[in-house]
């Protein structure tokens, strides 16, 4: 429906955008715990970046928290056991992503005591540490964005002199439909949130921490509010800090961390450049909770909470899950028997992934399993008709791209063509899909696209590099032959002046 | 074969179907004050054109050996489109002729549906237009005003008018037909007579003008049905509100500032915009999501654009009527429009050419 | 007469400004091209094979650019780069007589290997590394899977195996839809 209240409104926090039904039937259920499974499953990779390298072979008795996958590299986060027991595979096995495909993993039968490694290195006094021994704590507790993207934590939480944070956002938007876990987080573990929210500001010293709550949470907004108060009131908490919560009108995707610092600065993120070039540190809500677990409690990152839901699904929850856990215990804990046309998501429906079974285990960027009943869902593509230029999908993409123009390029193998036209700024937030009428899987497009460019930048690289090592080799030999030659016209000389008269019949 | 889905997974429900027949829906003030008018011949006009689109359409996807896509409405939208830009005394060989040429040269042959560069009805009666000029600007009596023996809602009647032409009901054309108001103005100008004077004699109103008891095309004719109609479209979010805006607006300042500096020759802005197919044009053919650029900036540029042209037309062109004109022709501009004029990307300091 | 003279006059007054002005845009807008051979050198997949007949891809991209030789020769480039060529060189594309092989890596059973070094000076882009008497081993990262370490070995203990597919090198497919689909068979019709 057209909203004629649209022009005498302020212009809205970021522009396109949709309002999605949101399906937040767990919104009330409070978090409750995920038994512990017989076997955990760790793959090797659960971050943007460098694989873990092994740390545990077969047969290794390992306590919950042990690093068991050591990060090699800046990029990297180590993998911690989830509960004690026995290493008993090391194999590839199917993991949480779109292709199917397996990674290494680390199989952990549970021995059910369940023992945790000590924890040693809990700070309560974090104020008084350097930011930079901290950092290295969050490192050393694998924490990555919890939000889905999985980046690793501590690469963000740089104090840097060039570029001096002057805000903290944490967001709590939640605006993917049917994901409460994070409103959950807020209700529940509103001290721990605002504490961890303390520490990001000393860590990167910025002084003004921002709650980003949507307005449909008003419960959520409540709760951090009265935190923050008790917080702020704490004597010994008397620093020059302010922490404020802000409420955001309820819009997909508002979440999206480019949106979100639209929203709070009204400042857009430089085309190649990172948040924190604008000032602006984004974090989420479940990260943030996590670094307090990890700097006050000494605790690394071995459990997170996640919603299971769908509308197939008969008792949808809240659960703090064991990372590893298998997707199918998860399900079966919440009543799901019957599996006959079920589709399983990773995530939201917006973003996330659909998977082709549930064997895969629950990893870090594991925010949400949705079961959803396979007719319920977009239809598997088949029914793509022509584009009719209708322009909703540039209307609703928030970052301004022409969506259907791109599709187009991609569908033709314009990949140069749909770079010119910013292909690589695209978040895939799914807006174009979304309002499509002619039904365009326009996100597949753009990331067929995207991975095609990708393709062809890595085999010209290849290439180039080949033909480098190529032409050096040509011109060593070319050096070889000549310092051969002249070795030999060296020494034929002197055998010339030693034997004068006998060589004679060797001179060309 | 592994068949990968990239999300999202939920859809919005919009779709081809929902968007025509809303359109169509939006069409239905004007389609009932065209039968008010001209009583059952623009039934018979509106139907024959609905009924040879959507056969032309599905004859010609059996010949391209494609999927029949005629459940999605666009063609019966195009037929009822053209059958409200014809006058309603076109006979009916000419408008299966205009029903056609909307199909098969409108559209299938760019590739169908989505990939037209002009809008079908509109191609469709200009090619009527230069091919047969007469009867394109014969514009039949409404049957309120019509000479005794003529009876519009008499179905016989209408269709011995319809299948044999006025020879059949003994009368002449020039006996059941009269000027449009933008016809005479112009004619009158010509022979250096006001503007003032000429819509004086002719006896003009613009109470009429807007409720649509002047003559026209059949569904032209009433300012205010295409009124609703639009804004029906808007409501609906089927259309944005800046193509018709923008059009209708620049029509408007430009007849304003030169009614202001010579009254005598050039009509005033409300004249102008109650006349001829402006607000049909505006509302239903200029916002043609297939021939029409995208974009905010993209919209009022197309807008303005056909805006000046009508105008220019409507004033020193050959026709009287410019609104057809300059539609088609800002059609041809929509590839450059949409590359010229595109939106700037988030985080970009200047968009790239 | 008069009539002729301005004519003539004008129109070619017309022509001089147009030609002043493409002389000075041509200056202007000068684009520093590369030599076609290099052009052509830049296409090629650079596995340095030899398949084409000629001793490497420079070599091959020289004899194209003068024209000697036919475009459709570099096998692991495939379709992709005979169309590139055929684009940049403005001739009509031809048929590629041998299908391109799945990406394919050199691997040696060092247990085999006798160390000989004739492979290592086999190698076109130095992928094999190893010392006289010792064992060697590929670079995985560097080889193109030229097959051209597979002749000189004396123990045959080289094999060529297809690159295994990570999780970090898929990417997305086509969309599968009817649409999708149908552009790919035109365009391929097209060729």
């Amino acid at each position: 429906m057209f909203d004629w209240l649209q022009f005498f409104r302020p212009t809205p926090p970021f522009s396109g955008g949709v309002l999605l039904d949101m399906h937040k039937i767990t919104d009330a259920s409070p978090i409750a715990d995920c038994p512990l499974p017989e076997v955990l499953i760790h793959p090797l990779k659960q971050h943007i970046g460098a694989s873990c390298e092994l740390l545990v072979s077969v047969g290794d008795h390992v306590f919950r928290g042990q690093k068991i996958g050591k990060s090699k590299g800046y990029v990297s986060a180590p993998v911690h056991a989830g509960t004690s027991g026995k290493v008993v595979r090391i194999e590839d096995h199917i993991v949480p992503h779109p292709s199917g495909l397996g990674m290494p993993c680390i199989f952990i039968e549970a021995d059910g005591l369940d023992q945790s490694i000590e924890a040693k290195n809990s700070i309560t006094d974090w104020i008084n540490h350097a930011p930079s021994l901290l950092r290295e704590q969050v490192r050393l507790a694998g924490i990555t964005g919890l939000g889905g993207a999985g980046f690793p934590t501590y690469i963000k939480l740089l104090k840097d002199q060039r570029h001096p944070i002057h805000t903290v956002v944490l967001n709590g938007i939640e605006c993917e439909p049917w994901l409460t876990h994070d409103h959950r987080l807020m209700i529940e573990h509103s001290d721990a949130i605002v504490e961890g929210l303390a520490i990001l500001l000393h860590l990167v010293g910025s002084p003004r921490g921002v709650i980003a709550i949507e307005d449909n949470k008003p419960i959520a907004i409540l709760a951090m509010q009265q935190a923050i108060d008790a917080y702020t009131s704490n004597a010994k908490n008397q620093a020059a800090i302010i922490m404020v919560v802000q409420s955001l009108p309820t819009r997909y995707p508002q979440g999206s961390e480019k949106q979100l610092i639209q929203a709070i600065t009204g400042q857009e993120v430089p085309a190649g450049k990172l948040p924190m070039h604008t000032g602006v540190l984004c974090q989420n809500i479940a990260s943030t909770e996590a670094i307090y677990r990890a700097i006050v409690q000494g605790k690394p990152l071995t459990e997170r909470v996640i919603t299971v839901s769908g509308d197939a699904l008969p008792i949808p929850a809240n659960l703090r899950v064991r990372l590893g856990t298998p997707m199918r215990f998860v399900f079966s804990h919440c009543g799901l028997r019957q599996w006959d046309g079920i589709q399983i998501v990773h995530g939201g429906p917006m973003m996330g992934e659909r998977l082709k079974n549930a064997e895969a285990p629950v990893v870090k960027s594991t925010t949400g399993l949705l079961a959803m009943a396979r007719n319920t869902l977009m239809a598997e593509h088949q029914g793509e008709e022509p584009c009719i230029r209708c322009g909703h999908c540039s209307e609703v993409c928030p970052i301004h791209l022409v969506p259907n123009m791109l599709a187009d390029f991609t569908r033709q193998e314009q990949f140069d063509k749909a770079e010119s036209y910013q292909l690589f700024d695209c978040i895939e937030c799914g807006c174009c899909s979304h309002v499509c009428p002619s039904h365009i899987p326009l996100v597949h497009y753009f990331r067929y696209g995207k991975g095609q460019l990708a393709q062809i930048r890595k085999e010209k690289s290849f290439a180039e590099a080949s033909r480098q090592r190529s032409e050096q080799r040509n011109s060593r030999i070319v050096q070889e032959k000549a310092a051969k030659a002249a070795r030999r016209s060296r020494v034929r000389q002197q055998a010339k002046k030693i034997l004068p008269p006998e060589t004679k019949d060797d001179q060309p | 074969m592994i068949i990968h889905l990239s999300p999202p997974h939920q859809h919005g429900g919009d779709s081809i179907q929902a968007s025509m027949l809303s359109v169509i829906f939006a069409l239905l003030p004007a389609s009932l004050c065209a039968v008010w008018l001209f009583g059952w011949l623009a039934v018979w006009q509106i139907l024959t054109c609905i009924g040879v689109c959507m056969l032309s359409e599905w004859v010609a996807m059996r010949m391209m050996k494609r999927v029949s896509r005629l459940h999605d409405g666009s063609a019966a939208l195009t037929g009822l489109l053209l059958a409200l830009i014809l006058p309603a005394a076109t006979p009916w060989w000419m408008s299966i002729m205009g029903a056609v040429f909307a199909i098969i040269l409108g559209k299938q042959v760019y590739g169908g549906l989505g990939y037209n560069p002009f809008n079908p009805a509109l191609s469709a009666r200009v090619i009527l237009l230069i091919s047969f000029p007469l009867a394109m600007t014969s514009w039949l009596i409404p049957a309120q005003a019509m000479p005794a023996g003529v009876d519009l809602y008499d179905i016989s009647t209408t269709l011995a008018l319809f299948f044999g032409g006025p020879e059949a009901m003994g009368q002449t054309l020039d006996a059941i037909t009269m000027a449009s108001p933008l016809g005479y103005v112009k004619d009158d100008a010509r022979q250096g007579i006001s503007v003032a004077l000429s819509l004086q004699t002719h006896g003009y109103s613009y109470l009429d003008a807007f409720i649509g008891k002047e003559t026209g095309s059949m569904g032209e004719t009433s300012a205010l049905a295409l009124l609703i109609g639009g804004i029906i479209l808007i409501s609906r979010n089927t259309i944005r509100w800046h193509i018709p805006v923008s059009y209708l607006l620049t029509v408007a300042v430009l007849a304003a500032i030169f009614n202001t500096i010579d009254g005598d020759r050039f009509a005033p802005p409300l004249f102008h915009l109650l006349a001829g197919g402006l607000m049909l044009c505006a509302f239903f053919m200029a916002t043609d999501p297939v021939s029409s650029p995208m974009g905010v900036k993209g919209h009022v540029v197309f807008g303005v654009g056909c805006g000046v042209l009508t105008w220019v037309i409507r004033t020193w062109g050959g026709y009287p009527e410019g609104a057809m004109f300059a539609v088609l022709l800002m059609n041809c501009a929509v590839p450059f429009i949409d590359h010229y004029f595109r939106p700037r990307v988030y985080g970009h300091q200047r968009k790239t050419p | 007469m008069l009539a002729l003279i301005t004519a003539t006059l004008s129109l070619g007054g017309l022509a001089l400004v147009a030609g002043i002005i493409l002389a000075i845009a041509t200056r202007v807008f000068h684009v520093e091209g590369n030599p076609i051979a290099d052009q052509v050198e830049n296409l090629l997949p650079q596995t340095q094979c030899g398949q084409c007949g000629y001793p490497g891809c420079k070599p091959y991209a020289t004899a194209v650019a003068n024209d000697s030789v036919a475009i459709n020769h570099c096998v692991p480039g495939g379709e992709r780069t005979m169309l590139a060529i055929a684009e940049l060189m403005g001739v009509e594309p031809k048929t590629v007589e041998e299908d391109a092989t799945e990406p394919m890596l050199a691997f040696i059973r060092e247990d085999e290997c006798i160390g000989c070094t004739l492979c290592i000076k086999a190698c076109p882009v130095d992928a094999i590394i190893g010392a006289p008497k010792h064992y060697h081993t590929v670079i995985a990262d560097h080889c193109t899977g030229c097959n051209l370490c597979l002749e000189p070995c004396p123990v045959d203990c080289i094999d060529m195996l297809i690159k295994p597919e990570l999780l970090e090198h898929w990417s997305w497919p086509l969309p599968n839809t009817e649409r999708a689909q149908q552009g790919r068979e035109r365009r391929d019709q097209h060729v």
